[in-house]
């Protein structure tokens, strides 16, 4: 595995310090571009600072939860690509996260190349949606401006 | 293992054992089936059962018996009474018209001769063929008078017609003359005649105004009276007499004595009417009686208590024999019907008591569900870091140049990944075998669930080296089916067969496809269970297992199976090991 810059932006959401730090300093390793954050509203408002390629989150934390912050992320940033890893791994909270918008749910504890490879996936997912996006923006332009 | 010794469906008795038949129990085994009594000499509630049964049997009974016994009795007594009334009344008549008539005929012979003293002058009465005229008008007019005399105040006999010469003979000591002079008439007792034959006297005495007297006497046949007595219809045994006042027999007795000898019967008391009195003697004889007004005579009928009985004795065969009918009818009834009332009320309270367990079980794994869940959550946290924390390790170990021990360490990182993999595995089946409690139909494939359980096994196996055959036909339909309840199911026979086996045991299971079913066999080569036992493995807290077992697994299993509309049989024989046979419809059950 080498550690080249793959220019991947990369939120972890989880409670657990000593599971993010462990995990983040590995991602990084990886070749990704991490920033971790704690809780729900911290993620929110780092979400809304900087533009990620993939968020993981976990789904039961103190204060706003995984899928409330989910749900709220989506709100801000459709286009946002959320990968749930979470202990709490039962059918029912799977069904719910995708339904609100999840595109992958996981299961602790994961294969870091598992996820890895997960968050290469939301990375291309991301890059489609943004260039759809510019696309159209641009199409909007033309058609305005009569080009 | 595979030898076939006793299928034994679930609760379908076996007619092998017919132990325990003491001789008090013999009724109720013919009676009841036979699982009732099997397992009433098991399961100490049954006692109660039993108990119910002798008391709605006994209740029942008494409750139909009482009024029939009673209404037999009533209508036997009453029976018997009216026999009694009926032959009462048929003497009394007899007595009655008998002895009217016979104090009508001598009345009328005293009327007739009081009538000629009174009118033939003293002259006219001494006249002898005068006497003769008159003689023979009263044979012509009434009968029986068989001649007729003058008698003086001194006893003498002036005229006399008749068929003797009588004249001159001298009646003094006589109680017809007597008794004549004194009440101024008489009849007298029977007495033989002249000619040997019995006769019996009537005299009237008449005044004359000199202060004399005569006596008028006349001599009457018996053979009128008994004429008039033998006209009354009468059994072969029964007989009708004439008794004096004295006892001796008047007229000729079937059985009680001579012509004017004392007869062998007491003189009863006197009675102005008729009387009848029962049991006179040992033989139970019925007595009737009437005594003839102003005459020595005393009318009797006696009839045999045996021909009073006969005919009551027919009826009464008849009365016993529908009694003895009813009786046992009833008997059969109500033995058949408490019999299925006891039985009813006996499943219903197992259906109840089985229900509650199950009730009770489920919500059991509801709670360990849910416990569960959270546990392997916490669980899975920690292990997350573990994995991250090794993982970065090795990383390290990877990336950083000389790293110290790096192959052992390297190793050693590895091992923990692992193991937290595992770990990981466990709480993920934990997780997924509790999740669902509530009946979810899915398609699945048996082959599948039987692995997933096993692996929950596994370690056991390798621990106890127990070896674990996979027999699974290559092409087995998916069912429709609750995987939760399947796995509850499997897990429960494993584990009995695990329980069973000793170490280095085998246990072979076996998946095909059946006819629109699948069939499951596990069969382990353990201890076996013995066909009493076998029986009642699929019943609520039956348990072989002493302190261990609840008794409720297999109850539970055989409940489950049954929900999924499957069935569940049971092979084994001691010491060479069980075959449990579980079939499921490919379709979800309606």
């Amino acid at each position: 595995m080498d550690n080249k810059a793959l220019g991947i932006r990369v939120l972890l959401v989880d409670d657990e310090v000593e599971f993010t730090s462990a995990l983040s300093e590995r991602m990084r390793t990886r070749g990704l571009d991490v920033d971790v954050s704690s809780n729900g509203a911290e993620a929110l408002k780092m979400a809304e600072a900087e533009v990620y390629n993939a968020v993981v989150l976990d789904l039961a934390m103190p204060g706003m939860d995984g899928i409330e912050t989910l749900k709220r992320l989506l709100g801000n940033n459709p286009d946002l690509q959320v990968i749930l890893l979470t202990g709490h791994a039962t059918l029912e909270k799977s069904v719910e996260a995708m339904k609100s918008g999840a595109m992958e749910f996981m299961t602790k504890p994961a294969k870091i190349d598992v996820l890895v490879e997960k968050i290469r996936q939301a990375h291309e997912q991301h890059e489609r949606l943004t260039v759809a996006r510019i696309e159209d923006t641009m199409n909007e332009i033309q058609k305005r401006m009569g080009w | 293992m595979t030898t076939e010794q006793s299928t034994v469906k679930k609760m379908a008795a076996s007619a092998a054992d017919s132990k325990d038949v003491r001789p008090a129990n013999f009724f109720m085994q013919m009676i009841l089936p036979r699982r009732f009594l099997q397992r009433a000499d098991r399961i100490k509630d049954l006692r109660r059962y039993r108990r119910l049964w002798w008391y709605t049997l006994l209740l029942t009974l008494f409750v139909a018996y009482l009024p029939l016994f009673v209404m037999t009795g009533v209508n036997y007594y009453m029976y018997g009474n009216n026999v009694t009334a009926e032959y009462r009344y048929d003497i009394s008549r007899s007595l009655f018209n008998v002895s009217r008539s016979l104090e009508f005929v001598i009345e009328e012979r005293l009327s007739v001769l009081e009538l000629i003293t009174h009118e033939k002058s003293d002259a006219e009465l001494l006249d002898h063929t005068d006497l003769a005229v008159t003689l023979s008008h009263l044979k012509e007019t009434f009968g029986g008078f068989v001649d007729l005399g003058v008698i003086d105040h001194e006893g003498r006999q002036l005229t006399y017609v008749g068929p003797y010469q009588l004249e001159g003979v001298d009646y003094t000591d006589q109680i017809s003359y007597q008794q004549a002079v004194v009440r101024g008439a008489c009849v007298t007792e029977v007495f033989m005649g002249h000619r040997n034959v019995p006769h019996f006297a009537i005299t009237v005495k008449k005044d004359t105004p000199g202060g004399q007297f005569y006596v008028l006497r006349a001599t009457i046949d018996m053979e009128m009276l008994n004429r008039m007595i033998y006209t009354q219809t009468m059994k072969h045994s029964d007989d009708i007499f004439i008794i004096s006042h004295s006892g001796i027999l008047q007229t000729p007795s079937r059985s009680h004595g001579n012509l004017l000898e004392p007869a062998n019967i007491h003189v009863p008391p006197y009675s102005q009417n008729g009387e009848v009195v029962e049991n006179i003697d040992e033989s139970g004889t019925v007595l009737g009686y009437s005594y003839i007004e102003d005459t020595p005579f005393i009318l009797m009928i006696t009839k045999e208590q045996g021909d009073v009985f006969d005919m009551w004795l027919g009826d009464q065969t008849e009365l016993i024999v529908f009694l003895v009918l009813s009786g046992f009818l009833i008997l059969i009834v109500v033995l058949w019907s408490s019999t299925q009332m006891v039985r009813q009320i006996r499943q219903g309270d197992q259906r109840r008591v089985s229900m509650l367990m199950n009730v009770e079980y489920t919500n059991k794994m509801a709670t360990i569900g849910r416990l569960a869940a959270s546990v392997a959550h916490e669980i899975n946290n920690p292990l997350a870091i573990i994995n991250e924390k090794a993982g970065l390790l090795l990383d390290m170990a990877n990336y950083v140049e000389d790293f110290p021990e790096r192959e052992k360490t390297v190793a050693a990182l590895q091992s923990i990944i692992r193991s937290v993999e595992r770990g990981g595995d466990v709480t993920h089946r934990l997780l997924a075998f509790t999740r669902k409690m509530e009946s979810r139909f899915e398609p699945l494939d048996l082959r599948d669930v039987l692995s997933e359980v096993i692996s929950f096994l596994e370690k056991e196996a390798r621990h106890r080296n127990i070896q674990i055959y996979r027999d699974f036909a290559e092409h087995v339909p998916p069912i429709e089916s609750d995987r939760g309840q399947l796995q509850q199911i499997f897990l429960n026979i494993v584990n009995n067969a695990f329980a069973a086996v000793p170490d280095s045991g085998k246990v072979r299971l076996v998946v095909e496809p059946q006819n629109h079913h699948v069939r499951v066999q596990i069969e382990d080569n353990g201890t076996g269970i013995s066909p009493e036992n076998l029986e009642h493995i699929f019943e609520p807290f039956f348990s072989t297992r002493g302190d261990f077992g609840t008794g409720l697994g297999l109850s539970i299993t055989y409940g489950l199976v049954n929900k999924l509309g499957g069935t569940i049989n049971v092979d084994s024989e001691l010491g060479k090991g069980t075959k449990f046979i579980i079939v499921l419809p490919t379709t979800r059950p309606k």
